[in-house]
């Protein structure tokens, strides 16, 4: 194993990594798909408005897209780390 | 050939072919059973992973829910999608590097505790088997349909197939025929889904489809579903008439509990690399998400449907004659799911909502003559009886049977492999009989397996809400108990022993509580004293209850740690150890 500052670092580095995602991850459901609604009905989207089609369909693809990057940085993360398997 | 023939080949033919991959890949020592060696590559894994997770809620009956609720609703499509975000970063590639079998051993090891372990088996079991019971439901829905029998019939029959095909295997059975289950019930769930798409809007895209134009009117489809729902007294589709705070906190739960739910976490023990688990969830979300993004234009375009079906003429005019209904619905009378009643006796299917709110509404329909909704159909038949409304050809809806049974066969296989292991390996070898043989062991997996399936049927026969309902229970009490303690075990050196296990039987407890004072005591209808339509607490439903539950656990857990002792060093060096990717080894069951 690492030595114990630099294995400090990579989890505090993880750590701010999740952070962010988790922040857009909050954002783009429980934000734009229930309390931001309101905020939002003004722009229309097929029929209906931007926090409806985030409830039903955004919020998934976001998601989507928040693991692979996360998979991806933290690939690198290990790396700079020297903590890769 | 006519359908109920139909039926028979191409679900008897799905049949042979799960079987034989299980047959092929009978499990023979435990570390198979359980993990299938750990040799699973991450897109496989990821397929697997999402035909367990997808399950009869998933497929047979989300949409029906979704189309009877519009966007209040959401909560089951973020819910049961956005807690991968959560299994990726929070939890998956830490307990691949622990490198244990089971979740329940985590919280072993980790709380240095076998009463921490007991309780992890304990919420562990109330959450599978509540969770089973939603798959029941949905297994005797779909065997109802398909053989033309009543529904408790076909949940006899689903229980003794699901009994020979989860005892049969073990996990490298399953892994395999998982894969082969969800080739099948993606077909099945998209193809219909998308002539459906293409004959409403001209749209082979249903995701695209769901925000297209309807042909037929020219108007944005969900435009023209919220007006012929309104006509009707029902809510506006797209409208929201929950309340803000229980549909943060039912999304809440369905995402920590999909985190927190055993036979989802074992899948990630089965890749590789610590690295393997965090692709491995974006894999399982991709092929999740190929039915999660389709599943809202199902439930849209299948409410459609059905109105058009009863109101050819359009909602201002009189609905169709019973005398003239369509086939579909006499196939499904047989069921007992949907039902007729004429009570204004005027022969034809007064279909609306006879509780509005809207008075100038209840005043025009009784003006008609309309004296109560005359229609009742039960969400969980939507998915299934979708292709037969659209008029779609007979190998479609003998399709879609093949794919509902896949996905609660391959989701109740593996639920109740989770409960065996926890029975057989945590309770029975890690507490009770250590010196337990190997064939002892898998003796003991088998003869729970049978114990959950005779449990869960007797409860489903008198489910406490349509499938994809009762699975939210489930995920309420997973989110309560087991999350928490996973995610503090790995982010927090301070969580002591005491504290995990406080925190755990007080989210357990207060969350199942709830549960069963809103849904009957062990959900034994008439025994409650709340409902969910006016709850205990604000507007908190029993469903929802999950997100409160963990964050009791949380707190206790916190407060308790905190005035108890550290954890050992020796512990505080095992968290450092999982934190780090390097240095994983194959899953070890010592």
């Amino acid at each position: 194993m690492a030595d114990n500052t630099s294995s400090n670092a990579y989890w505090a580095a993880n750590k701010r990594l999740i952070g962010l995602c988790l922040i857009i991850w909050f954002l783009c459901s429980f934000g734009f798909g229930i309390l931001l609604r309101p905020m939002l009905s003004g722009i229309a989207v097929g029929g209906t408005d931007l926090g409806f089609w985030f409830a039903q369909q955004g919020s998934i693809l976001v998601f989507l897209v928040l693991i692979f990057f996360y998979a991806w940085k933290m690939g690198k993360v290990d790396k700079e780390f020297g903590v890769d398997e | 050939m006519d359908q109920f023939t139909l039926n028979l080949l191409v679900v008897g033919a799905t049949f042979a072919l799960y079987f034989g991959i299980a047959i092929w890949a009978r499990a023979g020592s435990t570390s198979e059973f359980y993990t299938a060696g750990g040799g699973v590559h991450p897109v496989l894994n990821g397929m697997a992973t999402g035909a367990d997770w997808m399950s009869a809620a998933s497929f047979i009956s989300m949409a029906g829910i979704i189309a009877a609720g519009g966007y209040d609703t959401s909560a089951y499509l973020m819910g049961w999608t956005g807690g991968y975000v959560l299994l990726a970063m929070l939890l998956a590639p830490y307990l691949r590097k622990f490198g244990k079998f089971t979740v329940p051993e985590f919280i072993g090891d980790r709380f240095y505790s076998s009463s921490a372990r007991l309780v992890a088996v304990i919420c562990l079991i109330i959450a599978s088997v509540t969770y089973v019971i939603g798959q029941m439901t949905g297994v005797g829905v779909a065997f109802a349909r398909f053989l033309e029998v009543s529904s408790s019939t076909g949940l006899y029959i689903g229980a003794a197939v699901v009994f020979f095909y989860a005892v049969l295997g073990g996990m490298k059975g399953i892994t395999y025929t998982q894969v082969a289950q969800y080739v099948v019930l993606i077909f099945a769930y998209t193809i219909p889904a998308v002539f459906i798409s293409l004959q409403l809007t001209g749209n082979p895209l249903p995701p695209l489809g769901l925000f297209s134009t309807h042909i037929e009117s020219g108007m944005p489809l969900l435009a023209k579903l919220d007006q012929v729902v309104q006509e009707l007294g029902f809510g506006k589709y797209t409208g929201h008439s929950d309340t803000t705070l229980n549909m943060f906190l039912f999304t809440m739960s369905l995402m920590i509990g999909t985190a927190g739910l055993p036979h989802v976490i074992v899948r990630f023990f089965t890749v590789p690399k610590v690295s393997d688990a965090r692709a491995s969830a974006g894999w399982a979300l991709v092929f999740i998400a190929l039915l999660y993004t389709v599943a809202p234009a199902v439930g849209a375009m299948a409410r459609l449907n059905l109105i058009n079906n009863i109101y050819p003429q359009g909602t201002q005019s009189d609905p169709i004659a019973y005398e003239s209904r369509p086939d579909w619905m006499k196939n499904w009378e047989k069921t007992g799911l949907l039902k007729f009643e004429d009570k204004n006796g005027d022969g034809k299917i007064e279909f609306y909502n006879d509780k509005s709110k809207d008075e100038a509404f209840n005043t025009a329909a009784a003006a008609k003559g309309w004296a109560g909704n005359e229609l009742t159909v039960n969400n969980d038949i939507m998915v299934l009886a979708n292709p037969e409304i659209a008029k779609l050809p007979g190998w479609v809806v003998a399709l879609v049977a093949a794919g509902g049974l896949a996905a609660a066969l391959s989701t109740a296989a593996g639920l109740l492999l989770a409960i065996s292991s926890a029975i057989s390996h945590d309770l029975i070898k890690g507490t009770l009989n250590p010196n337990i043989s190997e064939k002892g062991e898998l003796l003991a997996a088998r003869i729970s397996m049978g114990v959950a399936i005779v449990v869960a049927t007797y409860l489903g026969l008198n489910p406490p809400g349509f499938a994809a309902q009762t699975v939210a229970l489930a995920f309420g009490l997973a989110a309560a108990s087991i999350f928490p303690a996973l995610m503090m075990g790995i982010f927090s050196k301070r969580i002591n022993n005491k504290g995990a296990v406080a925190g755990m039987l007080a989210g357990l407890l207060t969350t199942i509580v709830y549960i069963f004072l809103h849904k009957g005591w062990f959900f034994i209808p008439d025994t409650n004293s709340y409902t969910d339509a006016q709850p205990l607490l604000l507007s908190i439903k029993s469903t929802s209850f999950g997100a409160v539950g963990a964050l009791i656990n949380f707190a206790v857990a916190y407060l308790v740690s905190n005035a108890t002792e550290a954890p050992p060093q020796k512990i505080q060096d095992l968290v450092e150890g999982i934190r780090v990717p390097r240095g994983a080894g194959a899953a070890q069951s010592h």
